[in-house]
């Protein structure tokens, strides 16, 4: 499944819930205010082992229009919104976290 | 693919609409479908025809109401009824059986009801839910 987070981990827990709810299979996609949660700054150690995995996503739009890009920490990804359909084909049921 | 929007939220004050519209026209590009855009609680207001914004800013309704499948056929927004009227949002039909004057939905979006969200989701491959 493709889980969606659009909300920075400073402002709702909805991220930590999804991290601790979704299943081995599942890819996150952090968007709108969500991609803070992808900054250096952030530090989260709770995505660090899922972004490792190459699980973790981030909309480049929203990262260049919060002027965060150089601080996007290692091993997410970036899309576009190109990529974001393609995540939503690829991984079945996508799930809102808000 | 068959691909489904639902949007929560209401134009200008919240980012979902501008994302679900960036992610339509995206899918669209890609040769998908968008069965049905479905607006629901403060998401109604993304249909409101007499929405004005300034010269140099997007407008979002307009945006929606021009947006086209890739064939160039029309795509069918929605606008949740109950959600609509308690915030004001009618259309023709609504305002003259409430006893109203005037109406205010963009003719390219419809009103009608959660029936036409859960159908979406049953008919589309993906159902993508933006907003809070």
């Amino acid at each position: 499944m493709l889980h969606t987070v659009n909300k920075s981990s400073f402002e709702r827990n909805s991220l930590q819930s999804c991290v601790n709810t979704i299943d081995d299979s599942s890819v996150i996609l952090l968007i709108e205010d969500g991609v803070i949660s992808c900054t250096n700054n952030a530090n989260l150690p709770m995505i660090a082992s899922l972004a490792a995995e190459g699980r973790v996503y981030a909309l480049q739009g929203d990262v260049d229009a919060r002027g965060v890009s150089s601080k996007v920490a290692d091993n997410i990804k970036l899309v576009d919104y190109a990529g974001f359909v393609d995540l939503v084909v690829e991984h079945g049921a996508t799930v809102s976290w808000v | 693919m068959k691909i489904s929007i639902q949007i929560n939220e209401g134009p200008y004050q919240h980012q979902a609409s501008d994302t679900a519209y960036q992610f339509a026209k995206a899918a669209i590009e890609k040769g998908h479908e968008i069965f049905r855009v479905f607006f629901y609680h403060d998401g109604v207001n993304n249909a409101s025809r007499f929405t004005i914004p300034p010269q140099d800013d997007r407008n979002i309704v307009k945006l929606w109401a021009d947006l086209r499948q890739s064939d160039g056929s029309d795509i069918d927004k929605v606008v949740c009824v109950a959600a609509a009227l308690r915030r004001g949002m009618l259309d023709e039909s609504e305002s003259s059986k409430n006893g109203l004057e005037g109406n205010n939905i963009h003719p390219s979006f419809r009103i009608s009801g959660l029936g036409q969200l859960i159908e979406a989701g049953i008919q589309s491959d993906r159902l993508v839910v933006f907003g809070d």
